[in-house]
Parts: C-alpha cells; structure tokens; sequence
C-alpha cells in the first residue's frame, strides 16, 4: 500500500477538519473527491508531512511518516498546492531552485511541455502569468523535482478542456512511462473516472467509501 | 574638549516651541496634544535619570557599570523592537541575542582596534548610540520578516511541499527583511552632510570642538553604526525565521497577528 491513513484526527483553527479519517491509497493513480470544504486538501497535506494529525497515524509504504526525514520524504512525494504560488522571478528561475532540492537536472522545454506550455514560457515573469499558466508551471516545477509519488491538488481547476486534457494526457504518461504513483484531488467524477484506478471519497472529514473507480463510481 | 554650561531656564526657553507644536495640532485637529506632552514630560524624566547614572558612572569609573547599563540598554531595547516585532511569534529572544552580539561585536572591535580606550566617558555614549541603532534595524527587519512570512505563507508551503529545506523556503523573506533592517541607515549615511547633519557632530560642534574633529568623530561613529546595523539585522532575522517552522520543516498555522492587539500588552 503506498499510503495508509489510521484513525486520523486534525483541527485546523480550534474546529475538528478530519474526524477518525481511515483510507488506503494504493501505487497508481488515485482520486481523493467529496465536496468543498470536506477536507480534502488538509488530507493530501498529511500525505508528505506538511502537517501531522494529532492523533492516528500516516503510514508511507509500511513506514510510519513521522518516523520519516519529513526533507527526504518530500523529495520522494512531491505536493503541487490547489492555489498557485510561485516564488518572484521566472518560471526558469523557480525549476531551477526545485530542481535543487533533488539534484535533479531536467529540461526545462520538456517539462514546460508535459505540463501543457509553451517552452518560451521559461523566460516569462511569473507575475505576468495568468492564474491557469501559474496552475502549470507549478505542475512543471514539481515535476522538476524527479518524484516518486505526486500529489495534485486540483490541477485543472483553472484550465479550460483543451488544456484540461493535456494535463490528463501527461499525468497518464507519468505514470506509463515512468511508474510515478499520483494521488489527485478533484471535484470532478468525470475526471477521477478518466484518470483514476482507485477512489477515496471523502465528506466532513470522514471517509464515505474507497475501492476502484468502477466500484466507487458506479 | 571645551566645555558648554546649560541652565535650567535655557531648556525651560525651549518649551515655547513645544508651545507651537501643541497649537498647530490644536489648530489642525491633528489630536496630537497629549501625545506632544508625554512625549516632552519623558523625554525630560529620562533624560535627567540617564544623566545621574551616566554622572554617577563617570564618578565611580567602573567599568562593570558600564556593563550593567548596556545591559539594562539591551532588555529595554529588545523589549521596544519587540511591540513592533508582532508578526513573530517569540521575537524577543533573537532580539536580546542581536542587540548584544551587535553591541559587543561593534564596541569590542573599535576597542581593539584602539579608536576609543576602555573608559566609561566613551563606552556609554557609544554603546548607547550603537543599541539604539540596532533595536531601530532589528524592530524594522523583524517587523517586515513578521509580513514577509504572512504574505508569501502559501508560496513559502509550496516550496516545503517540494522538500526544500525551512531555510531554503524563507531565504527569500529572509533576504528581505535583513534588507529592509539596514537600507534607512546607508541610505541616511549617504545623504549625512547635505540634507542633514547628523546629532554628535551637531552636539560637538555646540560644545566648542574643532569642526575637523567633530567631522571625525562622526565619520567613526556612522561607520560604527552601519556595521553594528548589518550585524543586529542579520542575527535577528537570521534567529527568528526559525519560529515560524516546526523541526520537522513544516509551517506553522500562526493565528493573525492584530487580532488581539498582539503581544505586549
Ligand atoms: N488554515 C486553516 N484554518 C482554519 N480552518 C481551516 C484552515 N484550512 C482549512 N480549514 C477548514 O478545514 C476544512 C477543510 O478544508 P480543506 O481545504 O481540506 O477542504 P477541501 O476539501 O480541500 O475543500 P475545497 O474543495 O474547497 O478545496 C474547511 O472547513 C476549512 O474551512
Ligand atoms: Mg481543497
């Protein structure tokens, strides 16, 4: 299993957000899907240790995560956040700096391409992007990063169709081609049924039900 | 040096523009009054306090005194840079920490160097313009370190999410602050002569001493202050980025500073 989730509890804000959250994530890809607010997000931060729940526990591949360097567990499961939030330069500039973390050294073109953009772009300033190209190049700038494990928080929420199914395209491809296992946060059925062999469906914090797509979505 | 005698009723004579400070705030509306007189009546106090301990330190000539008042310089200095610190969580421990690496770094090498001898008529004066000048740079670093940090939290959490390091996360914010801390000071050093003259050499030239020397003596004293700036400003932000992460690297959920008038209080 490339992640378990026990009893896991988390308050944000004095309000309990995950409440005895229990679900399983299995290597390929899978969809994390429930409505607005239901704590989607917070879980997918549990998953590289951007948080740690105050009770329960997070297991990466058999390991408990706190047991885990939370550096060199992020250097294995990258995290791309819902908003877009660059760091003030280029888009270059910020896939050379993530590139750094791993010590990867990957082409920027390609990876600009993967994620749906032109490889001018690497020389724009990020602050003359607009909210989906940001959405983009910070896919780009994680992919740099060379990980085992991505985690995508929404990442076509800005995008139109066209652009939409040439991220599905590469996240597919991702995993064909280089066995990356991808954990995906959507609003959309749809897109979880397109890309997804597995889905955990969330609500108020609580898991609803997880088992593969056709089983979940039926 | 020559010395100047000031009276009682000299500095009673300069009341009257604080009489003119007090009616255009009246006359504006600006609501500044009452300000205007605590700020006269503590400016008066303290002064006339720090002036007996500084005679008394003059008197006794003991350097240990000189210490415990540096000291005491320090706690209050790193207590006002605090209130302005709110964004931080914990400032005050950097602060002491910046104040007196500044303090000791700044005064123990002009010692060394043998600019000034070990004497409590040179060690106060300066170590209180090198303390005041560094809790100045300190509060303003923190202060932007403090709205850095909020305003590029999600940008800072991306970076983490990416296995960069806490430090490599805040380098930016960081940089910034250290920036900010030190750039009112060299830009002020840049312009002193023209637009303004600065307060030694005003007070010496006043006292009777050769223009040439008080030129001097600023000069020393500004350079002084540009490295006791850097210095507090660096080990300042430097110590309290940290206490915005958690050692395992994650960014902590602050609540909003100003929500409950913030520490200090
Ligand atoms: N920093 C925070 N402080 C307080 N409460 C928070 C914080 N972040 C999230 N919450 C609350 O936690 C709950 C879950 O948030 P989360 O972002 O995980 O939801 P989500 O399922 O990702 O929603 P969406 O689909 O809208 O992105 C929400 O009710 C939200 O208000
Ligand atoms: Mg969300």
């Amino acid at each position: 299993m490339l992640f378990k989730l026990e009893s896991v509890k988390l308050d944000r804000g004095g309000e309990p957000v995950l409440k005895v959250l229990s679900a399983r994530l299995p290597d390929g890809i899978s969809a994390v899907v429930g409505p607005s607010g239901s704590g989607k997000s917070t879980m997918l931060r549990l998953l590289n240790r951007l948080s740690d729940p105050e009770s329960g526990s997070v297991h990466f591949r058999g390991t408990d995560t706190r047991e885990l360097d939370p550096l060199q567990l992020r250097r294995q499961v990258a995290l791309v956040p819902q908003l877009p939030a660059l760091l003030p330069g280029t888009v270059l500039e910020n896939l050379r700096f993530a590139a750094g973390f791993t010590g990867a050294e990957p082409d920027p073109g390609e990876l600009l391409n993967l994620a749906g953009l032109e490889a001018s772009f690497a020389d724009r300033d990020v602050k003359r992007l607009s909210v989906g190209e940001q959405q983009r190049a910070m896919l780009a700038r994680a992919m740099a990063t060379q990980p085992e494990v991505l985690l995508l928080d929404e990442p076509t929420s800005a995008l139109d169709e066209r652009t939409r199914d040439s991220i599905e395209r590469t996240v597919a491809g991702l995993r064909r081609q280089l066995g990356t296992s991808i954990v995906i946060v959507t609003h959309d059925p749809a897109q979880a049924q397109r890309l997804a062999d597995w889905v955990v469906k969330v609500d108020r914090g609580r898991l609803v039900r997880e088992g593969p797509t056709r089983e979940v979505l039926a | 040096m020559t010395g100047i005698e000031v009276t009682l009723g000299e500095v009673a004579a300069s009341l009257v523009l604080v009489a003119v400070a007090v009616a255009i705030s009246r006359w504006r509306r600006a609501g500044l009054e009452a300000d205007i007189g605590i700020a006269v009546i503590r400016s008066f106090l303290q002064l006339t306090a720090i002036g007996f301990v500084i005679t008394a330190i003059f008197d006794v000539d003991s350097l240990l005194l000189v210490v415990v008042l540096l000291a005491t310089m320090v706690g209050f200095g790193a207590f006002t840079a605090g209130a302005r610190a709110v964004g931080v969580p914990n400032a005050l421990g950097p602060l002491v920490i910046a104040l007196s690496v500044s303090a000791v770094a700044t005064i123990g090498l002009t010692l060394a160097l043998g600019i000034f001898p070990a004497t409590p008529r040179y060690l106060v004066p300066v170590g209180g313009m090198v303390i005041g000048n560094a809790m100045t740079a300190s509060a303003v670093a923190l202060n932007r370190l403090g709205d850095e940090m909020r305003d590029q939290a999600l940008a800072i959490e991306a970076t983490l999410a990416l296995g960069a390091t806490s430090r490599q996360a805040a380098e930016p914010a960081v940089r910034r602050a250290l920036r900010s801390g030190t750039i009112t000071l060299v830009d002020s050093t840049k312009t002193t002569g023209l637009i303004f003259f600065p307060g030694t050499m005003v007070g010496m030239l006043l006292a009777g001493a050769e223009p040439i020397d008080a030129v001097r003596l600023q000069l020393i004293l500004l350079y002084l202050l540009l490295g006791a700036v850097a210095i507090s400003a660096l080990v300042a932000t430097t110590l309290a980025y940290r206490n915005f992460f958690t050692p395992a690297h994650q960014l902590k959920d602050l609540p909003d500073p100003g929500d409950e008038g913030g520490p200090g209080a």
